[in-house]
């Protein structure tokens, strides 16, 4: 809307409360103000819970704000929502396709809606499904689609017809590598060759790097606005590389790090550790050499976010009683392992090797495996054949005694909600066969370590995010297992979340526990000591994160990432065994 | 899709035709959904069939041991013939006492589900070929009471086939004529009554039930959501959730119309079309109620909850379709008033089994019709394109 002077979205002084269950009372969003000019792509970045869903609703006109001014397409949207809803196409983070209808359908269903002509359909509908690269799908039902190719379906019914402005609410959150590549390719294109109006709202930092102006929110708050470049620039002079002692893997170094009080923010990469310092000049005792480097948007980001929230707290902890160290030796061994669905091969003769005490990593597309594999090493799932070797037990015959050995963290949350945080953790320490004064001690523990005390007596389904899934881990730490599995830990966690996790997980590494992690986020392989990825189920590349690293492109403008790399190998192997890009998910 | 909106400026398509257009999309996207969702063509189709068979047929089970008295107030042969008979017969556990009396107070105090009259002259009369037997039958059971009216008489066929055997004239049909009377269901076939009565079931359950069921799934799954951000109107979505729900209901209502008319040969004495047209109002009650639900409850689990107690359970159970109104205790009958079902059995029990009693079945219907209009604007009302 050119002739339009008005900017796109134009928000002053928006507050809205919520009331939780319990009649507590919760500020989603506390005078925000913010700008969106037409044209190009801004992105609305921040941890879970910062209020981007909220604010994101009211301006499709599905809340209305409890203070504030907010005007979409230079409507008081409070007033007239339906004349915003008729111009701008809104994509939820949970878009709700009728999983019971075709492609096709969904798409005739909302050109209906927007009283989208047959003519122009005959113009259009090419062109989405030649975007979207559903033109083969087209008669399949929606639930049948994968992961990815929902979200592109779900884009592709907002874009029925071409909107004034485009919200769309994390739509890449639980969608694999690829998939968010593809995604980004035709948002970008929008903005590129059509000059649409986005609002992205995403937890992905390397993200919000890619748009033109960002809104940086916490805890409902704008903490700040600008150009990527201008956050970016709040972590310069203090980004740095450090490179750890020969032979120890970069996360123990960037656990110490992350701990010092000199340091904003420390995450490994490439086998060395990035980090941020509180200030240009502040000391680093930890007595390692840094390389100064240019900052990264998420520098930035992280810089604001730990002036803003209180996560000075280390997540560094113990388990607690001296675990048995068998450095060296074999923790699980997995030869040949082959899952049969029916006619459908889950897993396809995969075979590892994890010793104790490593991070070891599996990662994936959807629907490659990955918890297949996982339910199997835990014991939930005979396996068709091959051999799987837990604790030195094989698990075809003695699945009782593996289990005491291993704690298992699965994808949901698997906890009893309306049981408190107390009352869980009694009930898996009697699962586990704890009693008397062991019992007490570890729940104890799990308490402290967790710091789960001061929410002890709060329903666990009502705990947020990240509490939650520190009461999953203590659950499943309890009875002091050797090997701990945890599938998809950091899914739709926020980067302060995620950090928390890997110290913790870093921490009960060096005291000899065995971590087998399944994750989307590609350069948390980092954490890993070794690494494999699965596709198809299949693997189809095994090593240390610096050899996987390796099958990365050459890239002029950016070091080869683990992002990079994985997509590389995925798409390789797809291409020599010419298998379809896309599988239902069954 | 290509081209900014100042470079091609959508075509404005009058209101009214935009309008036209996004409901039926709707009614499609729901009609396929029905379609293609095995649960509601469970709940659609093949629940009414099934209850169809089950009121229709295997309610009919066998009785046995049914408690009954047998008045006997003047000891003769022919009598205690008739009484040998009832006492033989497993299908009865029959006391024998002397005064009516007697029996009427073990049938109020339902010890017993029937009396079988045998009057002081029962044996002169049989010599002159004409007894009369009186049987009362407690008729809150209507399907019991049928049965042991079928066993009464055949059991006193067999006495009077004794009769016969032992050379006594039998004149006309028998030396016996039975006169029943079943006391608060005069009418006492269950199927005249069930039959008609599952319409009433099969409606409450497609209309409320299962409409409040679908629209809470819609807000579950977040369908909705994205629905609400496109330029239809709340309303437009209320109109494409109660065309299909009435379809399907109706649906429901002709397989029980043909299985009263063809399988249970239930009269119906009143006009079809005005059949057609209450049971039209009623599925607009229950749909009207079922989206009210969904637009309270969103979680399909509470909306069907809700549902069925509010709705199915009490068309079950208070709407006079299984138990009779009158026999209820007073708060109970008060509170029927507030049913739908209950007015809606009224006119069918009426259309069916009486005619188009105008007495009836105006005031009747201008209570659901009112109901209609309430549920209506309240959902109108409830339902905003809001997620708070």
């Amino acid at each position: 809307m050119t002739e339009n002077p008005r900017p796109a979205i134009e928000g002053h002084g928006i507050g809205k409360l919520f009331k939780r269950s319990g009649g507590e009372i919760v500020t989603a969003l506390d005078d925000v103000s913010l700008t969106v000019e037409h044209g190009g792509l801004a992105a609305l970045v921040g941890p879970d819970g910062a209020g981007k869903t909220t604010l994101i609703r009211l301006m499709a006109g599905l809340l209305t704000a409890d203070t504030g001014t907010l005007t979409v397409l230079g409507i008081d949207i409070a007033q007239d929502p339906q004349s915003v809803q008729d111009r701008i196409g809104y994509m939820p983070q949970k878009f709700g396709l009728y999983e019971d209808l075709s492609v096709q359908e969904n798409l005739d269903l909302y050109a209906d809606l927007h009283g989208v002509t047959v003519e122009e359909r005959k113009r259009t509908y090419p062109q989405l499904m030649d975007m979207t690269a559903l033109g083969p799908f087209a008669k399949r039902q929606a639930g049948r689609l994968s992961g990815g190719m929902k979200q592109k379906l779900g884009l592709a019914c907002t874009l029925v017809r071409a909107p004034d402005l485009l919200l769309l609410d994390e739509p890449t959150v639980g969608v694999d590598p690829l998939s968010r590549r593809e995604l980004w390719e035709i948002i970008l294109h929008l903005v590129r060759e059509q000059g649409l109006t986005v609002l992205i709202s995403t937890s992905y930092l390397d993200e919000a790097e890619r748009c033109a102006r960002t809104v940086v929110m916490h805890d409902g708050k704008v903490l700040a606005k600008g150009p990527p470049d201008s956050i970016t620039k709040i972590a310069a002079g203090r980004a740095f590389l450090a490179s750890p002692p020969d032979g120890q893997p970069a996360r123990q170094l960037q656990a110490r790090l992350l701990d010092d009080p000199g340091v904003t923010d420390a995450v490994p990469q490439g086998g060395r550790v990035r980090l941020v310092k509180t200030s240009a000049d502040a000391d680093v005792p930890a007595a390692v050499e840094l390389v100064a480097v240019e900052p990264r948007f998420e520098d930035g980001f992280m810089a604001l976010l730990h002036k803003a929230a209180d996560t000075g707290k280390s997540a560094s902890m113990s388990l607690g009683q001296t675990a048995k160290r068998h450095n060296g030796e074999t923790a699980v061994e997995v030869d040949n392992l082959v899952r049969k669905f029916g006619t459908f091969t889950a897993v396809d003769h995969v075979s590892f090797a994890v010793k104790t005490g490593e991070i070891f990593g599996l990662l994936g597309p959807n629907g490659a495996g990955k918890t297949t594999t996982f339910r199997m090493l835990c014991g939930l799932l005979p396996a068709s054949d091959g051999t799987l070797r837990v604790a030195g037990v094989d698990l075809r015959k003695a699945r009782a005694s593996a289990r005491q050995r291993v704690g298992y963290v699965a994808q949901k949350f698997s906890l009893y909600g309306q049981l408190s945080v107390i009352q869980n953790l009694e009930f898996f320490a009697g699962a586990y066969g704890l009693s008397g004064r062991r019992r007490k001690e570890r729940i104890a523990w799990a308490m402290e370590q967790f710091e789960l005390a001061e929410l002890a007596k709060l329903p666990s389904g009502q705990l947020p995010g990240g509490y939650r899934q520190r009461l999953a881990m203590a659950a499943a730490l309890l009875h002091e297992p050797e090997i701990l599995f945890l599938d998809e830990p950091t899914s739709g966690a926020d980067p302060l979340a995620r950090r928390e996790f890997w110290q913790r997980i870093t921490s009960l590494a060096e005291e000899g526990v065995t971590a087998i992690v399944t994750t989307h986020f590609m350069e948390e392989a980092e954490y890993c000591d070794r690494v494999i990825i699965l596709d198809a189920g299949q693997v189809l590349a095994q090593g240390t994160p610096a050899e996987i690293r390796a099958h990365a492109p050459e890239s002029e403008d950016h070091e080869p990432t683990m992002e990079d790399a994985f997509i590389a190998v995925v798409e390789e192997a797809r291409r020599e065994h010419g298998r379809p890009g896309e599988r239902s998910a069954a | 899709m290509s081209g900014n909106a100042p470079s091609s400026p959508a075509p404005e398509p009058s209101r009214h035709g935009g309008r036209v257009r996004r409901v039926r999309a709707l009614i499609v996207k729901e009609s396929r959904q029905i379609m293609r969702d095995p649960s509601s063509i469970a709940l659609g189709i093949v629940m009414p069939v099934m209850l169809i068979l089950l009121f229709g047929y295997a309610l009919s089970l066998d009785v046995r041991n049914a408690p009954i008295a047998l008045v006997i107030e003047q000891p003769s042969k022919m009598a205690s013939e008739v009484a040998a008979g009832f006492r033989l017969s497993p299908y009865f556990d029959a006391q024998t006492v002397t005064s009516m009396a007697a029996a009427e107070k073990l049938m109020l105090a339902h010890e017993v589900d029937g009396i079988v009259h045998l009057r002081g002259d029962f044996a002169r009369n049989v010599n002159d070929g004409d007894a009369i037997v009186q049987v009362l039958l407690h008729g809150t059971d209507a399907n019991t009471a049928r049965i042991i009216e079928r066993y009464v008489l055949g059991a006193i066929g067999m006495a009077s086939q004794r009769l016969r055997d032992e050379g006594i004239p039998v004149v006309g049909n028998g030396p016996v004529r039975l006169e029943s009377r079943i006391w608060y269901n005069e009418n006492g076939n269950s199927q005249y009554f069930l039959v008609p009565g599952l319409i009433v079931l099969i409606m409450t359950l497609t209309g409320a039930f299962l409409t409040a069921l679908v629209m809470a799934r819609e807000w579950e799954r977040g369908t909705l959501e994205a629905i609400f951000v496109t330029p239809v109107r709340a309303s437009e979505i209320l109109l494409g959730k109660i065309v299909p729900y009435f379809g399907l209901g109706m649906v429901g209502f002709a397989l029980c119309v043909v299985a009263a008319q063809v399988l249970f040969h239930v009269p119906l004495r009143g006009s079809f079309i005005v059949l057609t047209s209450v049971s039209m109002l009623y599925m607009l009650v229950s749909v009207g109620f079922g989206l009210f639900v969904s637009s309270v409850a969103k979680s399909q689990f509470v909306a069907s909850q809700i549902a069925l107690i509010a709705s199915f359970l009490p068309a079950m159970l208070l709407s006079g379709f299984l138990f009779d109104i009158r026999s209820m205790p007073v708060a109970l009958q008060i509170f029927t008033h507030i049913l739908p079902a209950r007015y809606f059995v009224t006119l069918l029990q009426t259309i069916f089994l009486a005619g188009d009693i105008w007495s009836v079945i105006l005031p009747a219907t201008a209570v659901l019709a009112l109901m209609a209009s309430l549920l209506f604007a309240a959902t109108l009302r409830a339902t905003r394109k809001k997620l708070a």
